[in-house]
């Protein structure tokens, strides 16, 4: 016989209020699941119907902002981009990314991981600084050239990959997943020159040597970075570099102005709106 | 010396003692003592059978390299784990400073017994 | 203003913990228990063997405080973990230098990722650790 009721699932969340609890604990609540449902549609649920003072953070709701990492039934996901269904337990599990200290509830503090995404550079570093604070044209890129670190470059910053890394669970001197995938995206992009200078800071005991290829990174990342494939990209650049087998090419050049194009059919362009200077 | 050297040198050394302990193994499992000196290779740990190894250059140079390959590829590896538990800073000298001495002084040691047993060979087994 | 957050690092439990969504992860953790194996069987030989230096008595003697059934299995484990950890480490050794993990990707769902681009690999290494340590038992049971 068909249940008519609707099916309702006990969301179970990680509570921790600083200053008051001593250590945090599990909280259920019972949620009806609606068709399409997530689990940040859940939380919302949570805090509108049972928990006022439920915290954790999201933004977008669609996952593009890597607001709203969690540890969701063990596995370090995007609570937006997580459906309750796909799921398929009776209770859902929901506490904050570990390997992060907890600011309150569901909020992890993510300002460790930011701090050495920063040291390692995460920007283009060329010599001219000129063109680069008043550029003329673009650098010249070609798609294979793109290729090389597009995926890379689709991270949203979430730490769902701190959070699986069984070293990052010990080591938090270690550098960690997302802050090498996005130095080696920059790394091994062709308009990039900075590859001597991050390699100062790889080289070190917090690079990527800490890495053993659990994998779990890329397995629990939800934008199908790979993060460990990038770290062992960047593995085989600096060692070849150590072992003088690393080709070097410049950076790309300024991409030249087109010249001799015939124009024909192509209107001129409208009068300028804005005053020149 | 900067991670990047010494991790280049861990994967070296565990290339090394591929090749080497391979070798090994065989002779001191698979017999291939008997096709080399004349000794079947279950006899492989039979007094005669090592003295005979003790006296020849190749053993003896192929002990060393061992020794030294898998000390260093064991103790870095060893490090790897202990520092991963994140030690504090004075705790991290000690383990460096500790395993490089203990290497180095085991390394010294089986250098020596590979050196000095072609001596015990003659004039003890004779 | 001091930190009022609650530390929330999985510690050493990471190791071993996790690990709902891949093997390599138990590879890793074995990788390590083989590797610390081995360390402390390789010492322990240095010293046994090194008794050769003092003659043929004290070698015998070494010999026989080494052979028994226990000894025998003892001899065995390293084997067969030596066996794991050396097939495991040419996959690493491989990996790790940016081998058959394939070039950079576009990420359109669902992902795939390097983890299983090498997974035949790490089957493979299985599997042939598993016939060498099979094999190396019936060796071990038939020489004594
Ligand atoms: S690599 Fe993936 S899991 Fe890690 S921060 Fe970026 S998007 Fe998140
Ligand atoms: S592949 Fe490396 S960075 Fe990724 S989870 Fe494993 S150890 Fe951490
Ligand atoms: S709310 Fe932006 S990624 Fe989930």
């Amino acid at each position: 016989m068909a249940d008519a009721r609707p099916r309702t699932v006990t969301f179970r969340v990680r509570r921790f209020e600083p200053g008051r609890d001593e250590r945090p604990r599990w909280e259920d609540h019972r949620v009806e699941v609606t068709p399409g449902m997530t689990v940040l549609d859940g939380l919302w649920k949570v805090k509108e119907q049972s928990a006022p003072s439920l915290a954790w953070r999201s933004s977008c709701r669609m996952g593009i902002c890597g607001s709203c990492g969690m540890l969701i039934d063990g596995r370090p996901r995007l609570a937006c981009n997580t459906q309750v269904a796909e799921l398929g337990s009776e209770v859902v599990a929901v506490g904050p990314l570990p390997n992060f200290d907890i600011v309150k509830d569901l909020v992890p503090d993510l300002r460790p991981m930011f701090e050495t995404h920063r040291d390692l550079r995460p920007y283009l570093l060329r010599d001219d600084t000129e063109e680069q604070d008043d550029p003329t044209r673009e650098y010249w890129q070609s798609p294979h050239e793109l290729e090389e670190y597009l995926q890379f470059s689709y991270c949203i910053k979430c730490g769902c990959c701190m959070a699986a890394c069984p070293t990052v669970a010990t080591d938090p001197h270690y550098a960690g997943p997302m802050p090498l995938a996005q130095a080696q995206r920059y790394d091994s992009d062709s308009r990039d020159a900075g590859f001597g200078e991050r390699r100062e800071v790889l080289s070190g005991g917090d690079g990527p040597w800490r890495c053993h290829f659990a994998g779990e990174c890329s397995q629990v990342c939800p934008k199908g970075v790979d993060p460990a494939k990038a770290i062992q990209l960047m593995k085989r650049d600096l060692v070849f570099d150590l072992l003088r087998l690393r080709r070097r090419k410049p950076p790309a050049a300024v991409a030249e102005a087109p010249h001799g194009l015939p124009r024909e059919g192509i209107p001129p362009a409208p009068p300028r709106t804005v005053p020149e200077g | 010396m900067r991670d990047r050297t010494l991790w280049t040198a861990h994967l070296g050394a565990g290339g090394l003692i591929l090749v080497f302990l391979g070798l090994h193994m065989a002779i001191m499992h698979l017999g291939l003592t008997g096709d080399g000196l004349g000794v079947p290779g279950d006899k492989a740990i039979d007094w005669a059978s090592v003295a005979l190894r003790a006296q020849s250059v190749f053993f003896a140079v192929t002990y060393v390299i061992l020794v030294g390959a898998t000390l260093y590829h064991g103790l870095y590896g060893l490090r790897n784990i202990l520092l991963e538990l994140n030690p504090g800073p004075a705790l991290r000298k000690v383990i460096d400073v500790g395993l490089s001495v203990v290497g180095l002084a085991l390394f010294a040691f089986g250098t020596w017994t590979a050196l000095a047993a072609p001596g015990a060979a003659t004039t003890v087994g004779g | 203003m001091a930190s009022r957050a609650h530390p929330n690092r999985l510690g050493i439990r990471g190791w071993v913990g996790g690990g709902r969504w891949g093997f390599e992860r138990y590879l890793y953790t074995l990788h390590r228990i083989t590797g610390l194996g081995l360390l402390a069987y390789f010492l322990m030989h240095i010293f046994v063997t090194s008794t050769r230096v003092l003659g043929p008595a004290s070698w015998k003697q070494a010999m026989d405080a080494v052979s028994g059934p226990l000894f025998a299995v003892g001899e065995y484990l390293v084997f067969a973990a030596f066996a794991f950890h050396a097939v495991n480490g040419v996959r690493l050794a491989l990996i790790e230098h940016g081998f058959l993990i394939g070039p950079p990707i576009e990420p359109i769902y669902p992902y795939a990722t390097s983890v299983g681009r090498q997974r035949p690999l790490a089957v493979a290494v299985m599997i042939v650790a598993g016939v060498i340590a099979l094999w190396g038992g019936l060796d071990f049971l038939t020489l004594r």
